[in-house]
């Protein structure tokens, strides 16, 4: 009889005391994926993360458009870290078509990705807050974010995705006064994201939530390939900006927020440090950056490689390091495009980290990962 | 992917960059660079000698290219002597003429300060068939799995999506595409979009 049911519904032998639950698609608490955790009453026994429910083909659909037709696709994974996920697209095709970037437009662009991280890491922040019941820290970081994106509807003119790195610079200058601006806005946002701290960080029902668990040691990190925030917290001390600096970042005094505990605390607090990193490179770079000249190099109709070719190259993004490979074979379209995402990355963690964990404890962990399910689909 | 061309472009972009610092300097450093490059892509050579054949030499990359029966070989040798540690991407590349599928591993690693901007890029080939059974037919490569424990789901995307079946792998299930795809693995380039 059980035979003639398909696969999905055929009964499956179960142990009496752990029990299979599914959590997700739906459900919130997993975002846009299903973790199927097997539980011995309260305790997390193996856990099978599942993605794929927002899998768009992302790599497959830029086989058939050309340079420039690929980028306001390939941001769509991270809406809010657009500029951050067509950063590596955009240098390995510069690569591959061989253009020069100019000076200013370096520095446009590292703005750009430094606001774009804290937009993204403030949204984290306010799904973060709300699954761990926290609904001041949803509303504050939701509300602070506003400033930032102002900032980048007066520089691109788009609120979330921007589409602003083009293959031999941005494709527009910054407005005027921006720079004053933009000065006074992030150097607010800072001040504001530091009284954090009392309401959060230092917040005794989050450490209690948070302190020890799902702690991932530094050899594990290391051995599994986490990186960013996830990488950062269990004590490696690795930051593309500074390890394989690329525009302008070798030029800038960055420095990396390093956390030895490994534990979901010191992965949420990592990120939040970062923004206020960020804030300080933003303020050297609208420092340094050329007052005037070209932020856009011409690039001719319909660009192409010069025969087999492969490129390679990575950012650190809001969710740590983000590679895109780019196969050119000499046409006007990518043979091949993979990108290696840091959520992807991330995500083989998941299993280790919960296993004995409480079910309850689930949220905190899953979310310290600084994971964003359509990125990991693309 | 030929070195000729590249080594001359990869030597030529740093003093275009930095054009406005004394010029003895980037040249001393584009130089020191590839040589550094140089220097892991020898000590590959010099262990196996010609079942490996360097690809390209770039700034901060180096292109091994090994076949399906020492790739497992050479990525042990990889992590042990020259320290790399985690693997960042696992990406298939059909190549249909040939009658191949490659599959690229981009290895860097977090340990050596010296590798941390290196990414060592090894490639292998697999046979392709014209109706892939996947799991089932002769696409098939040893996995890098018991080496780097980071290709885990990488390799299960690249199964699901080009069909390569990694032996040896413990968990050959699909990861993104749904549980009843029964079309061709989707990324192979005879899978076409619809109205393309």
């Amino acid at each position: 009889m059980t035979s003639e049911l398909p696969p999905g519904l055929a009964l499956q032998k179960v142990d009496e005391r752990i029990m299979t639950l599914n959590v997700g698609p739906q459900h919130p608490g997993s975002g846009h994926m299903r973790i199927v955790v097997q539980i011995d009453g309260d305790y997390i026994v193996a856990c099978d993360p599942d993605p794929g429910y927002v899998h768009r083909g992302e790599e497959k659909m830029a086989e058939y458009r050309n340079y420039i037709l690929n980028i306001p696709h390939l941001e769509r994974p991270v809406i809010h870290d657009s500029c951050n996920v067509l950063y590596p697209y955009v240098l390995g095709v510069e690569e591959i078509v061989g253009i020069e970037v100019p000076e200013r437009a370096k520095y446009v662009r590292v703005i750009a990705s430094e606001l774009n991280r804290c937009i993204y890491t403030m949204y984290w922040l306010a799904i973060y807050g709300i699954f761990l019941g926290h609904s001041t820290m949803f509303m504050w970081p939701a509300g602070d974010r506003e400033l930032l994106i102002d900032l980048m509807e007066k520089m691109t003119g788009a609120r979330v995705t921007h589409a602003h790195f083009v293959p031999g610079g941005v494709r527009n200058d910054l407005p005027p006064n921006f720079e004053d601006v933009c000065l006074r806005q992030v150097n607010y946002f800072e001040k504001r994201i530091k009284e954090y701290a009392a309401v959060f960080y230092d917040n005794p029902i989050l450490i209690s939530r948070t302190r020890d668990t799902g702690v991932l040691s530094r050899q594990d990190a290391i051995r599994l390939g986490t990186t960013g925030s996830v990488l950062r917290a269990s004590g490696v001390d690795y930051d593309l900006r500074i390890k394989e600096p690329y525009d302008v970042y070798d030029e800038l005094d960055v420095h990396t927020n390093v956390m030895m505990e490994g534990d979901s605390y010191a992965r949420s607090r990592v990120p939040w440090l970062d923004m206020i990193e960020s804030c300080n490179i933003i303020r050297q770079a609208l420092q340094k950056m050329p007052k005037s000249g070209s932020v856009r190099t011409k690039l001719k109709p319909n660009p192409k490689g010069k025969g087999l070719d492969s490129v390679y190259k990575r950012v650190e993004s809001g969710r740590g390091s983000l590679g895109c490979y780019i196969v050119s074979d000499g046409k006007t379209e990518p043979y091949r495009l993979k990108m290696s995402v840091g959520s992807f990355r991330n995500l083989i963690a998941l299993p280790y980290l919960l296993k004995g964990e409480k079910l309850g404890n689930m949220p905190s962990v899953y979310w310290s990962l600084n994971y964003w399910p359509v990125e990991a689909d693309r | 992917m030929s070195s000729d061309s590249e080594k001359p472009s990869a030597d030529v972009k740093p003093e275009e960059k930095t054009s406005s610092l004394p010029p003895k300097k980037p040249e001393e450093k584009s130089v020191d660079i590839l040589a550094f490059e140089k220097g892991i892509s020898d000590k590959i050579i010099e262990k196996f000698g010609d079942k490996v054949e360097v690809a390209f030499v770039k700034q901060d990359r180096v292109g091994i290219n090994v076949d399906r029966d020492n790739v497992h070989d050479v990525a042990e040798f990889i992590r042990d002597e020259l320290n790399y540690d985690h693997v960042e991407s696992v990406s298939g590349v059909d190549y249909p003429q040939d009658k191949e599928i490659e599959v690229v591993y981009h290895i860097g690693s977090y340990t050596d300060s010296s590798l941390a901007s290196q990414i060592l890029v090894l490639s292998t080939r697999a046979q392709r068939e014209e109706n892939p059974i996947p799991g089932n037919d002769a696409t098939k490569l040893p996995t890098l799995r018991d080496i780097f424990y980071s290709v885990e789901f990488h390799e299960r995307e690249v199964f699901e999506m080009f069909g390569v079946y990694f032996e040896g792998h413990p968990d050959n299930r699909r990861l993104l595409l749904p549980e009843d795809w029964a079309d061709l693995p989707p990324l192979r380039k005879d899978f076409a979009i619809k109205g393309r």
